[in-house]
């Protein structure tokens, strides 16, 4: 009896080597496969590490000096010199509303005519005006521009004259990200994105291909199980799952001097369990729909768009709409999103990761059993 | 497999029966209560028209489909409960092979030889013994998409024999395969079972296939109308099988196309410049006789018309009109090739090709798969530009005119290029305005494409939806909607079943009547016999031209009996490719 265990379990693996060498040398000959596994991350890390940026520099900005004094200068001197703005000096507020019109200009720091005569007095006032458009962007600009004017008080301050009773400045200080450097956030965020676009939607793909090149009816009727099948679809695309999740945390670390403050084994070990979400959502959408067009549809919007949108990637999931935020809870790349951003830029924070990875593993769980469940060896509906 | 005990019937049904959902409103009966024994170490053939329910017969056999109705025994074991079992120890070749093309041929063998757990000396022997079987060996590091059709249709039953199954199940594993592939094919899967004794049930629209079998069931419309030895099924035709001499100066067809309109007949096709027909009565037999027709041994093929006669009378297809005839008395040349040559990259697909064709002629173009066939088709319709030669169709050089050479033919590819998702209806409106035909004359020509094919019914239905034969009407309507004067039809046969064939060739001799040139290519040997002339094509090459008959002459007596044109063809294209170099 021992013995017939002993042989069916070799036989197992035997089938399950043949099944992951199969489907790893189609991987690998596959165009489309390495354009997506590792020539889509590559493009993305570039594309957000070096293109994309949400931070706030050289912002053109239109400096009114209606009257030049000394002190409207050092005042102005402050922006020059930063490298947050790119001013344009102009003599009169018509001009600085028409290159603002026209997207010339994201600001206008307005100096009244009585600038310099009320600096002196100590009761100078600073028009600080910024294009509302994108609130986010806005907020920054005008913290910058306090700063800019804080600064140019706080100068005055050495040189002994009296402050200006300018505008309330506060100090800002960014808990986190200090260099206030969105890469920071970007990079280890891209994680979700490109797991997910393996895990999920070149997963769906490549098994809707066996039911649409008729490759599983002759699969189908050998000795292979269900779950060997799976297994061997499964294995090939975590591995290349886990290669773009190195190259992103490679990428972090060494061209963007990302700080990784958590450990590097934890960051593994939840990001092959996000993996397995990933996968357990690409072999359920292929085992439902069985075509290849669907499955890339629905692995599109059900697993790469709230991937990207409502995950907390790239938009906080605190200004969402209450409705869109209860949304978010069943989207596992928010708690890995979550867990991810944890890891890198605060530590080892035992509550997030337990609860994070917690729901990921019953996600997963969940999943790659549905999967089972649907991948019968039948071609029964 | 020690623990199983030995059982003589392989496959053993009652009162089978499976339907599947079919749109929204019903369902469609795929087999409604099939009996049926099948004995360990026979060869059995299931044959009968598209949607008889083979297919839906053989996936409950091994186990991927689970039976609605009935009970079925699969080697002894009741199914689907046996199914895991059953998958461990058959092998089965779907209808699109199974086969990963993206991998090389040795790389597809380890696979199903891993999977089935053949492994060390065993696997060594094994290998050795298919590869030479199938002729393989050469080409074991050749990704299995870049073989020729009946190369990866003999990789799939490697891939399916890597060890030795208990029963062989073969879903229609010819369909589109040259002749002489179909050939190979055959004497691998006879040897099996005369020398392993292995049991195989294999479907197919061949009846000359059938015949080579143990026994043949007929199914029609999901249900066994005749089952037997092919000697059995013969004999239903006994006495009632006759040939007819043409009347001189008028092509067989022409004749084959009355006699297939008479309701007493039960079949009539052109086989060897005569018409063979077979009589459903007595009276219809003497009434043969009496109009000079010659008695003949049946074959498996008139026995099974004569069951399908006798299960339904079949409306025949009403002839075909056009509009605007076009002369048939000035048959001047319409398609002038000389010199013709494609190459891509090194590859010479068409190597100095010349033919003409006249005006109302039916024309074909056989060959081997792999032999240039679709390359010239696709030049001769403007489809790809010519490397080389001369090349005039419609009295239009097709290098300087392609465009306006192309309003003057009509294209049915390969797989029907319909839109599978639009109705009959939009489908053929669709094409009219593609044709640039507006107001009254689109609908009259439309009107005429649904009565002339009898389309009115499934005006509705979404192309995607029609059964096979139905589809290659609206395919073959839709590239009459312009009124071209030539038809080229890309292997309009391949897959379709003995009926679909004859109703499919009524058609094009009723429109070669009316002065439209047809160009076709076809598997089907004996469909070379509705042709005026045909060329046989082998590596680019043209090997033989003429009239069938002339074609016939040029293979030798064998054994005493007339050439069929398939004798014919795998002679000359093996002499063709023997005397390669000498060329």
């Amino acid at each position: 009896m021992n013995r017939m265990e002993e042989n069916r379990t070799a036989a197992t693996l035997r089938r399950l080597r043949a099944l992951i060498r199969k489907e790893g040398r189609q991987m690998l000959r596959d165009p489309s496969t390495i354009l997506m596994g590792v020539f889509l991350p590559v493009l993305m890390l570039l594309l957000f590490g070096y293109g994309l940026s949400l931070d706030v520099r050289d912002v053109p900005v239109a400096i009114v000096v209606e009257s030049p004094s000394p002190e409207a200068d050092n005042l102005a001197s402050g922006f020059t010199l930063s490298p947050y703005f790119a001013p344009v000096f102009v003599r009169n507020m018509a001009e600085a509303e028409e290159m603002m019109l026209a997207r010339r200009a994201d600001c206008i720091v307005h100096l009244a005519g009585d600038f310099g005569r009320n600096a002196a007095q100590g009761s100078a006032q600073v028009q600080i005006l910024t294009r509302g458009t994108d609130a986010n962007r806005a907020r920054l600009i005008q913290v910058y521009a306090q700063g800019a004017v804080a600064m140019w008080n706080l100068r005055r301050i050495d040189r002994g004259l009296s402050a200006a009773a300018g505008p309330v400045v506060i100090e800002n200080r960014l808990f986190y990200n200090d260099a206030n450097d969105s890469h920071y956030f970007l990079v280890p965020g891209l994680v979700v994105i490109i797991m997910t676009l393996t895990g999920a939607f070149l997963t769906s793909m490549v098994v809707a291909r066996e039911w649409e090149r008729g490759t599983f009816e002759a699969l189908f009727v050998t000795p292979v199980t269900s779950w060997e099948i799976l297994i061997g679809k499964a294995v090939p695309y975590f591995c290349l799952g886990m290669v773009g999740f190195a190259l992103c945390v490679g990428a972090a670390e060494v061209l963007f001097s990302v700080p990784l403050r958590g450990s590097l084994l934890l960051l593994t070990f939840g990001s092959m369990i996000y993996m397995l979400v990933a996968l357990g959502m690409g072999l359920v959408i292929s085992a439902v729909t069985r075509s290849q067009f669907l499955a890339s549809q629905f692995a599109l919007l059900t697993s790469f768009l709230p991937a990207t949108l409502l995950s907390g990637f790239l938009f906080d999931l605190r200004s969402m709409p209450a409705a869109v935020e209860m949304l978010t809870h069943i989207i596992p790349a928010r708690y890995y999103v979550s867990f991810v951003k944890t890891v890198f830029l605060t530590g080892n924070v035992a509550c997030v990761v337990l609860e994070s990875l917690g729901i990921l593993a019953a996600m997963a769980t969940l999943l790659l059993y549905l999967a089972q469940a649907k991948t019968r060896k039948s071609l029964e509906k | 497999m020690e623990e199983t005990r030995p059982v003589e019937t392989a496959v053993l049904a009652k009162d089978l029966a499976k339907s599947f959902p079919l749109g929204k409103q019903g369902r469609v009966q795929a087999l409604g209560g099939v009996s049926l024994a099948i004995a360990r170490g026979t060869l059995t053939a299931l044959v009968g028209p598209d949607g008889a329910g083979k297919t839906t017969f053989l996936r409950l056999v091994t186990g991927l489909l689970a039976p609605e109705d009935g009970t079925l025994e699969v080697l002894g074991l009741p199914m689907p409960a046996g199914a895991a079992e059953i998958q461990r120890r058959i092998g089965y070749m779907p209808q699109k092979f199974g086969l990963y093309e993206d991998l090389s041929v040795q790389e597809n063998l380890d696979l199903y030889a891993d999977l089935h757990g053949v492994t060390g000396e065993m696997r060594k022997a094994r290998y050795e013994k298919l590869l030479h079987m199938t002729a393989l060996a050469p080409f074991t590091g050749r990704l299995a998409g870049r073989l020729s059709g009946g190369m990866k249709q003999k990789l799939g039953l490697a891939c399916t024999l890597v060890r030795s199954p208990e029963l062989l199940v073969l879903d229609e594993p010819t369909v589109g395969v040259d002749p002489l592939s179909r050939r190979e094919l055959w004497e691998i899967v006879t040897d099996l079972v005369r020398d392993e004794g292995l049991t195989v049930l294999v479907s197919t629209s061949y009846l000359d296939e059938a015949e080579k079998c143990g026994s043949v069931v007929i199914l029609r419309e999901g249900r066994i109308v005749a089952s037997g030895a092919p000697e059995t099924i013969r004999a239903l035709a006994t006495g009632s099988s006759f040939v007819m001499v043409p009347p001189s100066g008028k092509a067989a067809r022409s004749l084959q196309s009355v006699l297939l309109d008479r309701a007493d007949l039960c079949d009539a096709v052109p086989e060897g410049g005569l018409v063979r027909c077979v009589a459903s009565s007595k009276e219809a037999a003497e009434s043969l006789v009496g109009s000079g027709a010659k008695p003949v041994p049946p074959r498996l093929e008139d026995g099974f018309m004569s069951v399908l006669h006798a299960d339904t009378v079949r409306a025949a297809p009403q002839g075909l009109r056009m509009e605007k005839p076009f002369d048939t008395a000035e048959r001047g040349e319409v398609i002038a090739v000389r010199g013709l040559v494609r190459r891509f990259g090194d590859f010479t697909a068409v190597d100095h090709v010349d033919f003409s064709v006249r005006r109302g002629e039916v024309f074909g173009l056989l060959g081997p798969n792999g032999a240039g066939k679709t390359t010239t088709f696709r030049m001769l319709c403007g489809l790809l530009p010519a490397s080389g030669g001369h090349l005039e169709v419609a009295g239009m050089n097709l290098r300087s005119a392609r465009a306006d050479a192309r309003k003057k033919l009509g294209y049915v590819a390969q797989k029907f290029s319909l839109y599978g998702d639009l109705t009959v209806m939009e489908n053929l409106t669709f094409f009219a305005r593609a044709y640039g035909l507006n107001g009254a004359r689109r609908q009259g020509r439309i009107d005429w494409a649904l009565a002339s094919f009898e389309l009115s019914p499934w005006a509705g239905t979404a192309a995607g939806q029609l059964p096979g034969g139905f589809r290659q009407r609206l395919a073959m309507a839709a590239a009459l909607l312009h009124e071209p004067e030539i038809l080229f039809l890309d292997e309009p046969t391949s897959g379709a079943d003995p009926l679909a064939r004859r109703e499919f060739w009524k058609r094009i001799t009723a429109l070669s009547e009316e002065g439209v040139t047809i160009v076709v290519t076809t598997h089907f040997m004996e469909e070379a016999e509705y042709c005026d002339h045909i060329v046989i094509q082998d590596a680019g090459k043209i090997l033989a031209r003429g009239t069938p008959a002339e074609v016939r002459a040029l293979a030798h007596q064998e054994k005493g009996r007339a050439a069929t044109m398939e004798d014919a063809f795998i002679a000359i294209v093996a002499e063709g490719r023997a005397g390669k170099g000498a060329r």
